[in-house]
């Protein structure tokens, strides 16, 4: 398997030229999650792009859904489908929809309505238990994801139920639409939270491909709990002038120049 | 009054609703204190980020949590102050809708719920992001009163009547560049719907998005040698019975045009008029029960056939 820090770093590139050319779309946040893709479609998860509705492939659900342009991109990295259709963000005649649509393969779940995919990961674990299948579920969180009750409903659920197949990576940038998460609904230490649900729960740097695998491996290897990665990151990872910046939340359009420049640091990076 | 520093856009410019929104939001914030924005992290996206900057005491926010936010509007209402909900259609009309029932609609409580990011004029944001079924689901809520504006304009005029209006209110917020219709002099009425263009072989009734372009349509058939009336219905219940009795009465049928689902909305509306008062001929001009989907405002409405052209042939067809 190529580097992990690589693959990322393709991630970044590729999701850049995506938003550049669909004219709009959220690179802040899906710069922070490229790190995470990098790992768990290149090393952790078992999939197989060739039968994206093969049944006992591992699930991913990215319930964040506006940072979709990261996961278009990993998908076609990954081989489910060229390139060209993942930069064809947005447009009336492409299939890579502003926020996740099924039709595109590699796509487990709808979403773009924040707070919804916990649940389907939640019932997608029920349904592997119920069959005796062996897969497991991947869930990339938001901070929105985390301000929504529906997610704190699934999170009771799966820990009542110790759904040890279930993990939910909560990707903690710190900022959400209109400002800082401090400032805007300040929810403190979530992992805490989440551990009292009888989750297991790991805190990590969301940056580190090493570290991101090592928390999965832990994961794995935890019985009867479902495990929650708290991911500090930052919003805008790879772009010095996106970085922290709220402006780059979205829905915005990257002159070319903007591409050019981030282009040149994520190519030296 | 407070009224003539405002500043309304020429007719024929294209300007968002979400614009005037923000502007309205801030003029009556001045003009009036009995009432408060309740966002949900998306005052950028709706169009009340002025609010937000010049009057940051007339927000309550609530972050990523619509359900809190609405049934919390419940509970300000109570208190006598009138919450003024903002959020996307998808989020106010249907994730928090059974907050808005429960906890507003049926208790008869004085609140409002505007909402952007309606209808394929969303764009690029796609299917989940396109509310084409918010006028369905507020609109079967007893004693809701469901306004769509057509224009920048209409919208400035419709706010203060709907903080007048004492019960809960949905309006909807439009996003994409819209031709302004109605001038500066232009009077809103709750109920009521105007004639835009005079005519007698069909009658459109649109809403939104919508009128610009039966009026467009209605000049284009007008070179054909066929008289189109064009309805603004600005507020989908109560309808206006009367015009839509009139329409049906006086014209070979009715064309309805709305940027929402064909199920539910402005058409079944006006079809459950006529079926009552007065059985009538009528096409249904819109998103023919499917899911949106990504692509420009613009480019959009030809695909899903709810452009001039479709309200053209739904015309023809009638003559
Ligand atoms: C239910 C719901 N409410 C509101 C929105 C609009 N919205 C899209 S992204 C966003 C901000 C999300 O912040 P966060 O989850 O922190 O995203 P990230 O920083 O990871 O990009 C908002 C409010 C939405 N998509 N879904
Ligand atoms: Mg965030």
């Amino acid at each position: 398997m190529a580097d992990l820090k690589e693959i990322a770093n393709t991630i970044r590139i590729n999701c850049l030229k995506a938003i550049h050319a669909g004219r709009s779309g959220h690179p802040g946040g899906s710069l922070s999650i490229a790190d995470m893709l990098a790992v768990l479609y290149f090393d952790e998860m078992n999939v197989d792009p060739g039968r994206p509705d093969w049944n006992e492939r591992d699930r991913f659900i990215l319930s964040k859904g506006h940072a979709c342009p990261s996961l278009y991109v990993a998908l076609a990295q990954r081989g489910y489908f060229p390139m060209d259709d993942a930069l064809k963000l947005r447009k009336i005649d492409g299939f890579a929809e502003g926020h996740p649509d099924m039709r595109m393969p590699g796509i487990d779940a709808p979403s773009g309505s924040l707070g919804m995919g916990l649940s389907q990961g939640l019932g997608m674990a029920l349904g592997a238990r119920h069959q005796g299948l062996g897969f497991r579920t991947h869930v990339i969180l938001g901070d929105g994801d985390m301000q929504e009750g529906n997610t704190w409903e699934a999170i009771m659920s799966a820990g009542h139920k110790k759904m040890d197949s279930l993990v939910a990576i909560y990707d903690s940038n710190k900022l959400q639409g209109d400002a800082p998460v401090s400032t805007q609904l300040n929810m403190g230490d979530v992992g805490a939270k989440v551990a009292t649900f009888g989750w297991h729960v790991v805190y990590v740097d969301g940056h580190d491909v090493d570290v991101l695998k090592t928390a999965l491996a832990e994961a794995r290897a935890t019985k009867n709990q479902p495990t929650f990665i708290v991911a500090d990151t930052i919003k805008g990872k790879g772009v010095s002038f996106m970085e922290g910046v709220l402006f780059w939340h979205g829905s915005v359009t990257m002159t070319d120049d903007q591409l050019t420049n981030s282009l040149r640091e994520l190519n030296h990076g | 009054m407070a009224d003539t520093a405002l500043q309304y856009w020429n007719v024929g410019e294209d300007v968002s609703v979400r614009d005037a929104f923000g502007r309205i939001l801030v003029h009556q914030a001045e003009a009036r204190s009995d009432w408060v924005l309740l966002d949900a992290d998306v005052a950028g996206g709706t169009g009340a980020k002025p609010l937000v900057t010049e009057h940051p005491d007339r927000v309550m926010q609530f972050g990523i949590a619509e359900q809190n936010m609405m049934a919390a509007a419940g509970g300000v209402a109570d208190t006598g102050l009138i919450p003024v909900v903002s959020t996307f259609g998808a989020f106010g009309c249907m994730r928090a809708h059974e907050q808005f029932r429960t906890a507003i609609a049926y208790p008869e409580r004085n609140a409002k719920l505007c909402c952007s990011h309606i209808g394929l004029d969303v764009g690029p944001d796609g299917a989940t992001a396109q509310m084409l079924e918010d006028l369905a689901t507020m609109r079967a809520i007893p004693g809701v009163t469901v306004v769509s504006p057509a224009d920048a304009n209409e919208f400035m005029k419709a706010f203060p009547a709907i903080l007048d209006h004492e019960g809960p209110v949905y309006m909807r917020i439009g996003r994409s560049p819209t031709p302004v219709v109605f001038g500066a002099d232009y009077e809103f009425e709750i109920g009521k719907a105007t004639r835009v263009r005079h005519g007698s072989d069909v009658t459109v009734i649109a809403t939104g998005v919508m009128v610009a372009r039966a009026l467009e349509a209605a000049e284009t058939l007008a070179g054909e040698g066929v008289s189109v009336r064009v309805v603004n219905m600005a507020t989908i219940k109560p309808i206006d019975v009367a015009e839509v009795v009139a329409a049906a009465a006086e014209t070979k049928g009715i064309v309805t045009a709305e940027d929402h689902n064909i199920f539910g909305g402005l058409g079944s509306a006006v079809a459950e008029c006529t079926a009552q008062h007065y059985p009538a001929k009528i096409k249904f001009v819109g998103v023919d029960d499917t899911f949106g989907k990504s692509g420009e405002h613009d480019e959009l409405p030809a695909m899903f056939g709810i452009d001039a052209k479709a309200i053209f042939t739904a015309c023809k067809k009638l003559v």
